[in-house]
């Protein structure tokens, strides 16, 4: 059936923040269905709460929306724009939920808006673990045996019929939040109940454990004439067990025969069959290793992150083509944009291995569990292609930006090796292969983890490779041996005495959908070690070439706002008539669409690896800037090989990035920054501390994100600071004046003369919490006009004088009225696409342009601050605790939110209302009784906390504290009530359980023993959906936002666009 | 390792190491783009007088399951990027290797197959060698040339398998190279089945009074089986008549249409084929390099199916015959099984026939 034409406008829904397992893989399916909407003629309205996104661009939408996704306020924007269609199947479950909600409660028959692509029932028969079991046994499919459970006492009674161990699954929760696996009883007990309070409709499903059984998935699609493809298979190097998002993953599956493979893949398309699903849809599979027994493990009528990855290592467009049939059209009336010749209709054939490896965010939790099971704890990922798995799974290792070139990882515990094996943690893999080289045998191994021998003899392979190098002459052909099995040269050198390499060039080949079987026109590329280079030989335009290096996997602090910046930058430069290649390893993005930049490289972001493109490409120069860390940390090897570095100059990089010359480029200006002190030990820190006073900020000397950095109040807590930072790292640390003030933050663009200032961002967060983790307004509310142009012209002196060219990012400091530099980034930040979408100033645009010689003047702008926008901005984090259970969520230097959403609103109160809301913070009017807040502060805070304890009462919720904190209050005749601290009794656990208190607010020191009492209240908090908010400022803002009355029927809707 | 070459006619040389039976070989250079189901391929009788290359890189997984074997093992080489040497399967009773070396197959390893196959992509199939050592004379290399390959793989003599379940149909099978997965889906469905060698006479076929025919797939050029078309031509219309591959390409020429070797032809398990006349489309297995022209059949056969990527003809139903004919591989094995149904539909016309 050709398009449907009755719909001529449709309501898009992102999935919002990312947070851990709703990742960026959104946006780019989100960008993709929009960018297919478009193109054919329909009008598309687009609701997302998250501005780091590149759905969310005016090019990509006609109607934006950067509103909470919750129902009240999606209904309203149907009710405003009466879209004929909603298209709810690539924005996660998330989006999938909200429109569940809609089409339940009757809007969208209201409306008249037609459900696009698999009809809510097929979905409904998915997602309900009961009914998608019944399905399941009409059509002959197996399932795991397994019982729904809706409280405790079922739970016990299932598992004992079923038999431990059995997994806990929580029904319409995120990436399994909630779910686990239980030995026995009492282990069911509390896995049960977390499970049940999770999930939103109360329902667990109790599962018969099949550990040990190969996890399988497929990627499918079907349209509406019943047409089944399978994209592609995929198998999971772990087994069953392993949350597939935590799993490393190989495309296509290596070790199923045939008839393995065809009897998965033809269930998988009866699934789809008898669900009626329209567009993608996720199999997954567990398989017993020794039988071909096998079952049905989960079904995601949705795109996904296994979609995206699908998609990246194929080269097969899920969601564009998803999108095609959600308004009509059937797979064979769709072309195949990478051979042009054949049509969608077909299954991808590699001729090359993916392997996915996960990206863990324990570095930013340490202390929390490393212990991988139902519930998703990675941030993001990488993915490598390449000949063989060895050969990718190298490449994946030395992309995934955790300081290793090989598989050869320091222990992160002291345990024997055989312990060490049987724990399923991040380091598994790395621990294989430490076995192996320790003489552990392979089937000792693959008793031990499950994993298939396969791999495991891939693994004994490079150990055995590692060992030959290390003991014979490196021969022109060991070395060609060891580039084919993906060695890095680094660690070659680490191996051999030979003191110089040969001389060696990459080739890269062609990811074509078809095994070369048809001419491809689309330049995907990957290397490897053969002679043969398709890049070298495919056609050029003979335009200049420019390289652009993305950002790697999404992690804490380095998240989806790189991408876009990236991606603006590629499209830019397109339109500038440059011959763009962009490097990147992130199956998520879109900068990794193959028709995003002109050429597409998908390698790991090392110096090795791109200067090996940089062979190929011989680019004009290279854009470093807008790729985080990840790209700017390149700039030195570049510089240094010879390489043009487009922008600011590797010279200037290293002049912000470098403490030392940075203090004398600041005092070269006469500008201060807060005192600091470096120091080596213990002692010196507590002679610094005392000289500064305290508090004081420690820091590590290099960092990104705030890694490591803590604020001190006492030689007590620095001495275990330090006892706990020297452990992990070898470098100096800083000891920073504490000055708890306002933190402000601006983006500049300069060409070298003149300076453009965008916006400034004031926190409501004072200084001493990480910038990613603090709300953050547009414009500044409480910032003098004296204060503003000092930061303007100190901005234009800092970016003139650091010989920006593009752009850099200042964050500043107010202390008692003193204004100070925090620290420059000579590079994009996490607030450019904030700022570029509410002041509609196309800041990476004129980044890019002015990088390439073009005048700011010329193209329409002056000097100096910006005018402000109509709107107020708020930028409000999200958090991922409920993933990282263990996590210490108290904020802090450290980032560890892992998204954000943002408010848009005529007022400060209504946009910070809005950005709460979609953050997923409930914002209860004041005059429910009986309602109210427990505070529990440090000494140091009780004069706030008292503030905020007039500002409740005045709103009419009652005050709960902690003894100290309540004799506090009660001291300026506040009514209060005592509750007692954790470690006494119950009382707190009974308010947050009897709903007394809707809010938590809760200070205390980071790093004693308090710590645990707080996780355990932090955990029962956010169980009962209670927020817990670490800082009084949020607290205090809270109280603006409650006192001005807003809800989800009264606040203005926000169309960017218009 | 053992030093190898790959020599193409056209002079490219590709140098790897051997694997399996230490000899060389001449053969016609094809490429299969399945990702698995290397058993499969290898057994195919369809590949006989072939030098098979794989695209996927890594081969030999998971090892050697004999049960997956479709036939013997025809192939004149074999080519591959790497070879497993540690299989993993609960199936797999020994290496890939020995497989090779058991079977008198040579094959190389380590060679850039994505160059060796992109180069068969542009200029076609040809010829090539595997050898010990670089050869100057390429001469007979360019004169290989794929033929009399049918009574090479053929069952020399007739034999009979039973139905697998309640016997409802007796259908005669002629053998131009099967593959055991045909036989066993006729017999899965209640048909006992007869096969009969390839040169078997039209009598012979219909004195065991079968209920329907099946011609079966098999190796080389159509138009060489000179004999076996005119044994086609008096079967059909007397029973009902499914062929496959090499049978649907005989029935053609059968019926006075032609045949045409195509560039690089379609080996692999994702070649999708529309149903004419349905919005269906299915993705198929497939492996030859002949194909019906379908203008050719015109006003005697009905094109059912079509190559949805390039057009060919995939598949004729001659009206009032009772007989339709598939290039594709309904039996699937290395494949997807997604057009089983087929015979299904050669069961239910011979019910038809039967009742009538």
């Amino acid at each position: 059936m050709p398009k449907n034409e009755a719909i001529k406008k449709v309501l898009v829904i992102g999935s919002g923040p990312i947070v851990i397992g709703q990742a960026a893989e959104f946006d780019y399916a989100g960008a993709q269905a929009c960018r297919v909407l478009k193109s054919q003629g329909i009008n598309v309205v687009l609701a997302n709460s998250n501005p780091a996104t590149i759905m969310t661009d005016s090019a990509l939408a006609d109607e934006i929306y950067l509103e909470p996704l919750t129902e009240e306020t999606i209904a309203r924007i149907i009710e405003k724009e009466r879209p004929d269609g909603l298209l709810a199947g690539l924005g996660g479950q998330t989006a999938l939920t909200v429109a569940m909600q809609l089409y339940e409660n009757g809007v969208l028959q209201k409306y008249g808006v037609k459900f696009l692509g698999s009809d809510i029932e097929a979905i409904k028969k998915a997602e309900d673990r009961e009914s998608f079991k019944e399905t399941m046994q009409k059509i002959g499919q197996p399932c795991v045996p397994s019982a729904i459970a809706h409280d405790v006492d079922a739970a016990l009674a299932a598992a004992k019929d079923i038999g431990y161990p059995v997994i806990v699954r929580p029904a319409y929760t995120l990436g399994g939040s909630g779910g686990g696996i239980a030995q026995d009883a009492e282990e069911l007990a509390k896995i049960a109940f977390t499970g049940l309070e999770m999930s939103p409709i109360t329902q667990i499903l109790v599962e018969k454990c099949i550990s040990g059984w190969k996890e399988i998935e497929f990627e499918t699609m079907r349209d509406a004439a019943g047409n089944v493809i399978a994209v592609c298979s995929m198998e999971n190097f772990d087994p069953v067990g392993i949350h597939t998002g935590d799993s490393i993953v190989v495309a296509p599956t290596l070790t199923l025969s045939d008839k393995e493979f065809q009897m998965l893949r033809s269930a998988s398309l009866d699934i789809i069959s008898a669900l009626g699903i329209v567009g993608g849809c996720n199999c997954q599979f567990a398989l017993d290793p020794d039988s071909f027994e096998y079952a049905v493990i989960e079904v995601n009528p949705r795109v996904s992150r296994s979609s995206a990855l699908a998609s990246k290592a194929t080269g097969y467009p899920i969601a564009k083509i998803s999108t095609m049939l959600a308004i009509g059209y059937n797979l064979d009336e769709i072309k195949n944009e990478i051979t042009g010749k054949t049509c969608a209709l077909f299954e991808p054939a590699l001729d090359y291995v993916v392997v996915k490896l996960p990206k863990w965010p324990f570095d930013k939790f340490i202390g929390s569990s490393r212990r991988l099971g139902t519930q998703m704890k990675a941030t993001g990922e990488v993915m490598a292609i390449g000949q063989t798995f060895t050969e990718a799974l190298m490449k994946a290792v030395r992309g995934v930006e955790i300081n290793l070139d090989s598989l050869n990882a320091e222990p992160v515990s002291g345990d024997d090796i055989l312990t060490r094996l049987g724990m399923q943690d991040d380091m598994r893999v790395f621990t294989v292969f430490e076995a192996l080289k320790a003489g552990v045998t392979e089937e000792t191994v693959h008793r031990i983890t499950g994993i298939d021998g396969y791999f495991i003899s891939c693994l004994k392979e490079a150990a055995d490779l590692e060992k030959e190098i290390r003991e014979n002459e490196l021969t022109d052909a060991l070395y060609l041996k060891a580039k084919k099995s993906g060695f890095p040269d680094t660690y070659i050198k680490r191996l051999t005495k030979a003191e110089k390499l040969p001389a060696f060039d990459y080739s890269y080949k062609m990811v074509d959908t078809c095994a070369a079987e048809f001419a491809a026109e689309t330049p995907y590329f990957y290397s490897c070690a053969d002679a043969d280079c398709e890049s070298r030989s495919i056609s050029r335009s003979g335009k200049p070439v420019i390289m652009v290096l993305g950002s790697g996997p999404i992690r804490i602090g380095q998240g989806i706002e790189f991408d876009y910046s990236s991606v603006h930058c590629v499209w830019t430069l397109k339109e500038m008539g440059y011959d763009v290649v962009i490097v990147n390893n992130n199956p998520e993005t879109v900068s990794t669409d193959y028709d995003t930049a002109n050429r597409l490289y998908f390698e790991p972001l090392t110096e090795e690896d791109i200067l090996n493109i940089v062979k190929v490409e011989r680019p004009i120069g290279v854009v470093v800037a807008f790729g985080g860390q990840t790209a700017i940390k390149l700039a030195k090897t570049l510089d240094s090989a010879g390489v043009t570095i487009l922008g600011t100059s590797a010279e200037s990089i290293d002049i912000a990035e470098d403490r030392e010359r940075f203090d004398a480029f600041l005092g070269s200006i006469d500008m201060k920054r807060p005192k600091a002190v470096s120091v080596e030990s213990t002692e010196e820190a507590l002679v610094a501390a005392k000289i500064l006073g305290y508090p004081v900020l420690l820091r590590p000397s290099y960092v990104i994100g705030g890694q490591g950095m803590s604020v001190v109040r006492s030689a007590d807590d620095l001495k275990t600071y330090m006892d706990a930072i020297t452990r992990d790292i070898s470098n100096s640390v800083l000891v920073d004046k504490y000055m708890p003030g306002t933190e402000l933050e601006v983006d500049c663009i300069s060409d070298g003369s003149t300076v453009l200032i965008p916006g400034i961002m004031e926190h409501i967060e004072r200084a001493g919490i990480h910038s990613g983790d603090s709300i953050a307004v547009y414009p500044p509310y409480n910032l003098s006009e004296t204060l503003t142009k000092k930061i303007c012209d100190v901005s234009i002196k800092i970016a003139r004088g650091l010989g920006t060219k593009g752009i850099v990012n200042i964050q500043y400091l107010v202390f008692e009225n003193e204004l100070y530099v925090i620290e420059v980034n000579p590079r994009a930040s996490r607030t450019v696409p904030y700022i570029s979408k509410v002041t509609g100033i196309p800041m990476i645009e004129l980044a890019s342009r002015v990088m390439l010689g073009e005048r700011l003047a010329d193209l329409g702008y002056k000097e100096g601050l910006a005018k402000s926008a109509r709107y107020y901005a708020v930028k409000v984090p999200v958090f991922s605790f409920e993933k990282i259970s263990d996590a210490n969520s108290i904020m802090g230097p450290e980032m560890k939110s892992t998204g954000e959403v943002l408010g848009i609103g005529r007022t400060k109160a209504e946009a910070l209302y809005k950005g709460l809301c979609a953050s997923g913070i409930d914002v209860h009017t004041g005059k429910e009784p009986g309602k109210g807040i427990l505070i529990s502060v440090e000494d140091y805070d009780y004069s706030d906390a008292i503030k905020l304890a007039e500002k409740f009462t005045d709103l009419g919720m009652h005050i709960y504290a902690t003894p100290d904190t309540a004799a506090a209050i009660r001291a300026r005749g506040m009514e209060v009530t005592m509750a007692h601290n954790i470690w006494d009794n119950n009382d707190i656990y009974d308010l947050i359980e009897t709903g007394k208190v809707n809010y938590v607010v809760y200070t205390g020191a980071v790093m004693d023993v308090s710590v645990g009492d707080f996780r355990l209240l932090y955990r029962k908090a956010m169980n009962a959906h209670i927020p817990c908010m670490t800082s009084i400022d949020t607290a205090l803002a809270l109280a603006d936002v409650i006192s001005a009355s807003y809800d989800q029927k009264n606040t203005h809707l926000v169309d960017i666009n218009h | 390792m053992k030093k190898a070459y790959l020599i193409l006619e056209n002079g490219t040389v590709f140098e790897g190491y051997k694997i399996g039976a230490d000899k060389e070989t001449v053969g016609e250079v094809v490429f299969t783009t399945g990702m698995c189901g290397y058993l499969e391929t290898l057994t195919d009788p369809s590949y006989a007088g072939q030098i098979v290359v794989q695209t996927f890189p890594l081969i030999g997984n998971y090892g050697v399951i004999p049960q997956d074997f479709e036939g013997e093992c025809a192939v004149k080489g074999y080519v591959v990027r790497t070879l497993c040497d540690a299989p993993s399967n609960f199936r797999s009773e020994y290496k890939l290797d020995e497989f090779l070396k058991q079977r008198g197959v040579c094959g190389i390893c380590g060679i850039d197959t994505r160059r060796l196959t992109r180069i068969i992509r542009e200029q076609g199939v040809m010829n090539g060698a595997i050898c010990d050592g670089m050869i100057s004379d390429l001469s007979a290399v360019k004169e290989y040339n794929v033929t009399g390959v049918v009574p090479l793989v053929s069952c020399r003599e007739a034999y009979e398998k039973s139905a697998l379940t309640e016997e409802k149909f007796r259908v005669a099978l002629i053998d131009y190279g099967a593959k055991k997965s045909i036989i066993e889906c006729l017999r899965a469905r209640g048909c006992r089945v007869k096969v009969f060698p390839h040169g078997v006479s039209a009598e012979t076929v219909l004195a065991y009074d079968p209920d329907g025919i099946m011609l079966s797939n098999g190796p080389g050029d159509p138009e060489e089986n000179v004999c076996e078309i005119e044994q086609i031509k008096k079967l059909i219309g007397k029973k009902p008549l499914f062929g496959i591959c090499l049978g649907h390409q005989l029935t053609a020429l059968a019926m006075g249409g032609k045949t045409v070797k195509l560039k690089y032809g379609h080996h692999g398990a994702n070649q999708p084929v529309s149903e004419i006349g349905t919005d269906r489309t299915y993705i198929t297995s497939q492996n030859h390099n002949y194909a019906v022209v379908a203008d050719s059949l015109a006003g005697v056969g009905k094109e059912t199916f079509v190559n949805a990527d390039d057009g060919s003809s995939e598949g004729v139903e001659y009206k009032g015959l009772n007989a339709f004919t598939v290039q594709f591989h309904p039996e699937a094995n290395s494949g997807p099984h997604d057009t089983e149904f087929l015979f299904d539909r050669f069961l239910k016309m011979m019910e038809g026939c039967k009742n009538a």
